[in-house]
């Protein structure tokens, strides 16, 4: 599999992606 | 008095530090990395690594530790608590603090004792380097997508209420 780092699109897409985890991580801590 | 130096003042330092650290990163990652791909065709890169890379990475590794530390003085006595979330008004900063301090440690522990061997600050044979290449690029890569989620859980944590609706 290619590393999504290699490309800029996969550094922002995989930056978005992680973002939304910890939010719902976060929201899910905050209930 | 001490609420407007730390709160205040010690917040318009950690930005101004944070502007000039992701500022940077994001030269780096959007401009400095494809410029030198594309210089390496026509071998006009010599001007980017001796008198643009050196200089840039001088501001942004230095800007990383001002923004860690005005971070951490903003903090003040919330510091264990964001750390090891003991607070739920401290859940969102301490993600934010978590991202930025893995990203300092990317910064000082590979990315520029990688970069002072690409840019022959420090003796390497060409197989180090390459590998330095691909570290120092892994790792500013990295921060870069974890700027992402970094950014946005700064701006959360000053409004908690609208970012998580409690």
């Amino acid at each position: 599999m290619k590393n999504p780092l290699d490309s800029l699109w996969g550094t922002v897409i995989s930056g978005l992606v992680l973002t939304l985890i910890l939010y719902n991580i976060v929201q899910f801590a905050l209930r | 008095m001490m609420d407007f130096i730390q709160l205040g003042i010690g917040r318009w330092l950690h930005i101004i530090s944070g502007v000039m650290w992701i500022g940077l990163l994001y030269y780096f990652n959007f401009v400095q990395v494809p410029a030198l791909a594309d210089a390496g065709k026509d071998g006009t890169g010599a001007g980017i690594t001796k008198h643009v890379a050196p200089r840039a990475l001088f501001w942004f590794r230095w800007a990383a530790v001002a923004t860690w530390l005005f971070g951490a003085l903003l903090l003040g006595a919330g510091f264990m608590k964001a750390f090891f979330f003991m607070d739920r008004a401290f859940y969102a900063i301490g993600i934010g603090a978590w991202l930025g301090t893995i990203m300092l440690f990317n910064v000082w522990v590979l990315i520029w004792p990688n970069q002072q061997k690409i840019l022959g600050m420090k003796p390497a044979s060409d197989e180090e380097k390459a590998k330095a290449r691909r570290v120092a690029f892994l790792a500013s890569r990295t921060n870069t997508a974890l700027s992402i989620p970094m950014l946005f859980f700064m701006a959360a944590a000053g409004h908690q209420g609208i970012f998580f609706g409690s």
